[in-house]
């Protein structure tokens, strides 16, 4: 119970239930809309950012917010190019500012150490952290709630969903914002490698468990919550890294959770028609 | 209810989906209130353009003229089985574009969605999940979903392809009835056959190929020059049959 006396650790555990829910929640629209590609890379490309205001002694919140519209920017620039696509001009766009952000990181002057920046330092929160924290997954959570109507078109009937009063670019493109936002909101605490595991995790598992949404939603914050406790309290029995500790955690989670249920039947799980179906009914 | 002035006017229709030679021109027809229109065509031909079109998701030259939002009822496949919502939440669905982004979904329009399952024989299964129903009954659901958007004009892309004969003859008595309130119908169709069963056919190919009653318009010339090599005219040559070349 050493998690209740050191205020180190309640701050940090205060930070991951409230990171934890909000990307959990995050996390199901992410996968449902097939996004967990986009979610790694903004992650990584915010980290030349992040290494620029740990130089210029900026808050890491503020880089990271730059480093995500930046990468943005060059993401919707390339993929402009319909010979490139946007695949690849996310591949690119990432892996070059991951690597400069690597190489910016190496300089003698950065305060912050690489390892800092990609694993994060749970343990270093300040409540100012976690005040910031706490805003934006309130921004997140909020969103969500608001928009789970129109999330809930777009992800089910994308074609539809104009005649519904839904535009899915938009709703698209509001998802991608608020993964913006709640990957700055976990860089500091897990890190620029550890963040993704907090946002698809706790969402796969709760999607393997959950049999409608709103359970889905509220599965995955509450297994998101839980990996973050379950993680830290590992972390401080065994003395390992806090954040790669709560990553494990909710992989675990997801582990446990396929092993109580296994993949869906493919007609539940896929667009897939049956020979006698797709052939239909003769007249 | 097949007279009367036109509850839809469409008038030198181009749509395109970028800069460029468009992908469907030429389209004028008119329907009356309670007029069911089978819009035939091979693939590519311009059946989802024209509704695409209608349901102003593209840009558009010349003039469309109807009443109040159309409802789309897409082919169940492209709805997303995988998702966890029940029969009753996509029935709902039909009520979000009335229901604003800070309210709640209103209980008339619980009631009313639970009313437009029932219509189509899905009432007891308002709880099941959307995607374990059967390929007919799930067409069913996104019927009821239009019923919910209470529109005049539906748009309907092959409402019968792949579903079972109980759901055929469902969804057949759900669109006459939808007729008799006055409603305009454009059904997507594959069966030249069935087209012959509705008010007006309007044959695409690109552009328009012919509007009018099934009897004098669906002639072998037409349907040649809607289908090319697709169509096979069978026997006296009063059948006719379209083969649909699918890419693998």
């Amino acid at each position: 119970m050493e998690l209740l006396h050191s205020g180190l650790l309640q701050r940090a555990l205060l930070e991951l239930v409230i990171l934890g829910a909000a990307c959990g929640a995050l996390g199901v629209w992410l996968l449902h809309l097939r996004h967990a590609y986009a979610a790694e890379s903004l992650a990584h490309a915010m980290l030349p950012g992040l290494v620029l205001a740990s130089l210029a002694g900026a808050p890491l919140l503020l880089g990271a917010g730059g480093g995500v519209i930046a990468a943005a920017a060059l993401i919707a620039l390339a993929a402009r190019d319909t010979r490139v696509g946007s695949e690849v001009a996310v591949g690119v766009t990432v892996t070059t500012a991951f690597g400069l952000g690597a190489v910016l990181a190496l300089a003698p002057d950065v305060p912050a150490r690489l390892g800092e920046l990609l694993f994060g330092d749970l343990l270093g929160a300040s409540t100012q952290d976690l005040v910031a924290a706490g805003v934006l997954a309130a921004l997140v959570a909020g969103a969500l709630a608001l928009g789970h109507r129109s999330l809930c078109a777009a992800v089910f009937d994308p074609a539809a969903a104009p005649s519904l009063g839904v535009r899915p670019q938009r709703v698209e493109l509001a998802l991608l914002a608020l993964l913006a936002v709640a990957t700055v909101a976990a860089v500091q605490g897990l890190g620029n490698l550890l963040v993704f595991a907090l946002l698809v995790a706790p969402a796969a598992a709760a999607m393997r468990l959950g049999h409608s949404v709103r359970s889905q939603l509220v599965l995955a914050a509450a297994l998101g919550a839980g990996a973050g406790v379950l993680g830290l309290a590992v972390s401080a029995e065994v003395d390992i890294a806090a954040g790669a500790s709560v990553a494990l955690a909710a992989v675990t989670l997801y582990a446990l959770a396929a092993l109580a249920r296994p993949a869906a039947s493919p007609r539940a799980a896929g667009r897939r028609r049956s020979p006698v179906e797709a052939l239909g009914t003769p007249r | 209810m097949t007279g009367g002035p036109p509850a839809l006017q469409v008038n030198g229709l181009s749509a395109s989906y970028g800069p460029g030679r468009p992908a469907l021109r030429g389209v004028t027809f008119s329907a009356a209130a309670g007029q069911a229109v089978a819009v035939l065509g091979p693939n590519g031909g311009g059946k989802t353009t024209l509704f695409r079109a209608l349901l102003g998701e593209l840009p558009v030259a010349g003039s469309v003229r109807y009443g109040g939002a159309p409802a789309y009822v897409p082919q169940t496949e492209r709805s997303r089985l995988d998702f966890p919502v029940s029969a009753l939440d996509v029935a709902l669905m039909g009520a979000y574009a009335r229901t604003p982004w800070y309210r709640r979904i209103a209980a008339s329009d619980r009631a009313l969605a639970r009313r437009a399952l029932l219509r189509v024989g899905l009432g007891e299964r308002a709880a099941e999940r959307f995607g374990a129903l059967s390929g007919g009954q799930r067409q069913r659901v996104l019927v009821a979903r239009a019923l919910v958007q209470d529109a005049r004009l539906l748009l309907l892309d092959e409402p019968f392809a792949g579903v079972d004969r109980a759901s055929e003859d469902a969804i057949m008595g759900i669109l006459d009835e939808l007729r008799a309130e006055g409603r305009v119908l454009l059904i997507a169709t594959h069966d030249i056959e069935q087209a012959r069963d509705w008010d007006r056919v309007l044959c695409l190919r690109g552009e328009q190929i012919a509007y009018g009653p099934p009897a004098p318009t669906l002639t072998t010339e037409v349907l040649e020059a809607t289908y090319g090599d697709e169509i096979v005219v069978l026997g006296d040559g009063e059948r006719a049959v379209a083969v649909q070349h699918h890419a693998h």
